[in-house]
């Protein structure tokens, strides 16, 4: 990641951050509110560093994968029913229940990233046509099962919602979180501090390894890669199905660990957001993580600034108006896919089906 | 003779032959959807075949049942070709969504708010004009910057029509909610006040919705074609959707078409949202477009792209959701099942190779080609 690229990374945040200090400063101490924006910034760019790194394993390996945010969704929606399930019908202990729900959001992610693979390694359907397959299905699915299993009567919860086995507890990071006031940062939840995890790991696999190196050989050139005996199907299935597992763990995010509860459409277009950190990250785990950052401090920005609604001057009153706070991740995807920020360059084979 | 016997027969075969092999994927991809379709009602519990009659007769049993497909129908021609037409320029336009619901929105402020304005009733004949012109002029500006980011600065229009997306429907959001909130005290919900008597397009018989808006739905259908088939502009849009070096190489200029492309196809979305404001609703309310955006990706993918197929299309999509409100009653499945089947059609169509092999269909033909990397 090039300096340029950092800085604005760097630039954005604390401009975020200042606007929340010059609104709610005088009523909270401005070392507080940097702690909780950065908590939360960590907290709430957990699905898009997961979607990020989802992308990045599909796209090394050549293929493309706009289907981010239906895997995610499908996973949020069936993750929360077998938590629920468990919970409720078969009585197992909350934290449990959650954690096998995290076990299956991740497998239905796994399972879509299979079938995006048949569908563009095996088919060579357009890689985008695919993708959006997958958003559709995962939207009719979850939207479908939805009401056939918890609002239709005489379904398996009697048409009423039960209650949910709440969310994933915090984790505290032995020592750091005891520092007094910044010591909140490192109480994060077990994804989100497995996101980080799996961005070092995702690095250390794509560069130090040589399935890494195999990797980037099928999506830079496959068939030179093919030359060398390296099986280039084999590697881009295995690929997108990692890619879709790590999809799943972040659709997992959104109704076992941010809120126990599933809406229809409830990730919001974070997938897509996921793809734009992923090309600003310039296809590297920390390049795409630093970018998801930025996203996610641009939704802190909002979330924190709910908290001193009364507080904002009337000159600046349109920071009232969530719908106009809300568009900060959107107008800003947009400025970075324009490359005013600096170009990134995809792998050479990306998006492109291998025949032999 | 025998052999001029078989000739001829073969000759029969070859003419209707292209029109078999267009038709023959996308029909086989929507029966193996309802059979998949009937396993998973089955599953779920329910009564597959009762759940078909009743979709049937709700789409199509009487002359209320077609009144109300075509008035479903509408929108959906307007929207798959927005996406049809930016297809055959080589563009994917994931934001008629977003395109139409400003399209409304436009339509609809200027269908109440400018007599107010003007402080005089307007004659219908400038009126209407002026408020389908509205919502067809903001779809095409929403749908001409993400053309203009990709021309000018390769920034994808995939990711970027879907952030125009959902800049739109946080920007209608705040005006329903806020400037444009119909002021009425009875009112809760998140819409414009109605829209003036002379901005109103009126029913063709009285009692039925079934509406003017459908038989411009085809005329442009034929306009579309027409546009993309026998004028230069066409040829170069396709040209450019086909091969853009080529295109380059040939002296078209290549930004210019893209800008141009999606602008046409914001505009046929802005109009699918004027057309429900105008024809239809009379007012814009929140939450009322949801799902446009992508219905229109799968019309268009499963008409081929071409305009008598998005219509045939937009007729089945139109006949599944009016008819599932019949089977939600009759059976208590759900209406969403019919965005499965949807998805399931999509699926078909879009891996032909998988219905291809499931049938031991053997014809290939040309593939649509989207993908060619994030790079400008």
């Amino acid at each position: 990641m090039d300096w340029r690229r950092l800085g604005f990374i760097g630039l954005i945040i604390l401009i975020l951050i200042g606007i929340v200090i010059l609104v709610g400063g005088s009523r909270v101490s401005p070392l507080v509110i940097v702690v909780s924006m950065l908590a939360t910034t960590i907290a709430v760019a957990t699905p898009l560093t997961l979607g990020a790194l989802c992308g990045i394993y599909c796209e090394r390996a050549g293929v493309v994968n706009i289907g981010i945010e239906g895997m995610m969704l499908a996973s949020a929606f069936f993750g929360w029913f077998a938590a629920i399930y468990l919970n409720t019908i078969l009585g197992v202990a909350p934290l449990p229940s959650l954690l096998a729900g995290v076990l299956v959001a991740v497998l239905t992610g796994g399972l879509l990233g299979l079938l995006h693979a048949v569908l563009s390694v095996t088919y060579k359907v357009d890689q985008i046509i695919g993708g959006t397959v997958i958003n559709i299905l995962a939207i009719g699915i979850s939207g479908f099962l939805n009401r056939q299993l918890f609002f239709e009567k005489g379904s398996i919860f009697g048409g009423q919602v039960p209650h949910a086995p709440g969310v994933l507890p915090r984790l505290r990071v032995p020592v750091l979180a005891d520092i007094p006031v910044a010591g909140r940062i490192f109480e994060q939840q077990p994804i989100a501090v497995a996101a980080i995890l799996l961005v070092l790991l995702t690095h250390f696999i794509l560069f130090y390894t040589r399935w890494g190196l195999r990797t980037r050989a099928v999506g830079e050139h496959p068939r030179a890669a093919d030359t060398v005996g390296i099986n280039v199907s084999r590697m881009r299935y295995a690929n997108v199905i990692i890619g879709g597992l790590i999809a799943g763990l972040g659709g997992a995010y959104f109704t076992l660990e941010s809120v126990p509860s599933f809406e229809p459409l409830m990730t919001n277009g974070r997938g897509f957001i996921a793809l734009a950190a992923m090309i600003f990250g310039n296809w590297s785990p920390f390049g795409a993580w630093a970018a998801a950052l930025v996203f996610g401090a641009a939704q802190a920005l909002q979330i924190n600034l709910q908290f001193f609604r009364e507080q904002i001057p009337p000159q600046w009153a349109f920071l009232q108006q969530a719908y106009i706070v809300g568009l900060v991740p959107y107008l800003l995807t947009i400025v970075i896919l324009t490359g005013v920020i600096g170009r990134t360059t995809p792998p050479a084979a990306d998006g492109v089906p291998y025949e032999k | 003779m025998r052999i001029s016997e078989l000739k001829k027969a073969s000759e029969r075969i070859k003419s209707v032959r292209p029109f078999f092999n267009m038709a023959i994927v996308p029909i086989l991809a929507v029966f193996t959807a309802l059979v998949v379709g009937a396993l998973i009602i089955l599953l779920a519990g329910g009564d597959p075949l009762a759940a078909y009659r009743g979709l049937f007769q709700g789409a199509v049993g009487s002359a209320r049942a077609w009144s109300e497909t075509t008035v479903w129908a509408t929108p959906y021609i307007f929207a798959g070709l927005a996406v049809a037409l930016a297809f055959k320029g080589g563009l994917f336009n994931i934001g008629a969504e977003g395109q139409l619901a400003l399209g409304a929105v436009m339509a609809a402020w200027i269908g109440y708010k400018l007599p107010e304005l003007l402080g005089v009733s307007l004659p219908a004949i400038v009126h209407l004009p002026l408020a389908v012109g509205a919502g067809m002029m903001a779809g095409a500006i929403w749908g001409a910057i993400p053309g203009w980011l990709k021309a000018r600065t390769g920034g994808h229009e995939v990711i970027n029509t879907i952030m125009m997306n959902y800049i739109a429907l946080n920007m209608t959001s705040y005006l329903l909610n806020g400037p444009m909130k119909d002021p009425n005290p009875l009112n809760v919900v998140a819409r414009t006040p109605e829209i003036a008597q002379s901005a109103r397009i009126p029913p063709i018989f009285p009692g039925y919705r079934f509406h003017w808006g459908f038989v411009l739905a085809l005329l442009v259908a034929g306009a579309v074609w027409w546009l993309l088939q026998k004028t230069t502009l066409g040829f170069e849009i396709r040209t450019a959707g086909a091969n853009p070096d080529a295109a380059r190489y040939a002296g078209v200029n290549v930004s210019r078409i893209i800008v141009i492309s999606m602008m046409l196809s914001g505009m046929l979305a802005g109009l699918a949202g004027a057309i429900e404001v105008t024809a239809l609703n009379y007012r814009h309310e929140l939450g009322f477009s949801v799902g446009y955006g992508f219905d229109a990706i799968a019309i268009a993918l499963l008409g081929k792209t071409h305009p008598l197929g998005v219509v045939l299309a937009s007729l089945l999509w139109g006949a599944m959701r009016n008819g599932a409100t019949r089977m939600q009653f009759l059976t208590q499945i759900p209406v969403d099942v019919i965005s499965v089947i949807q998805a399931l059609i999509l699926l078909f169509v879009a891996a032909d190779a998988i219905v291809r092999w499931l049938y031991r269909i053997r014809v290939e033909e040309e593939k649509l080609v989207l993908t060619r990397g994030w790079g400008g």
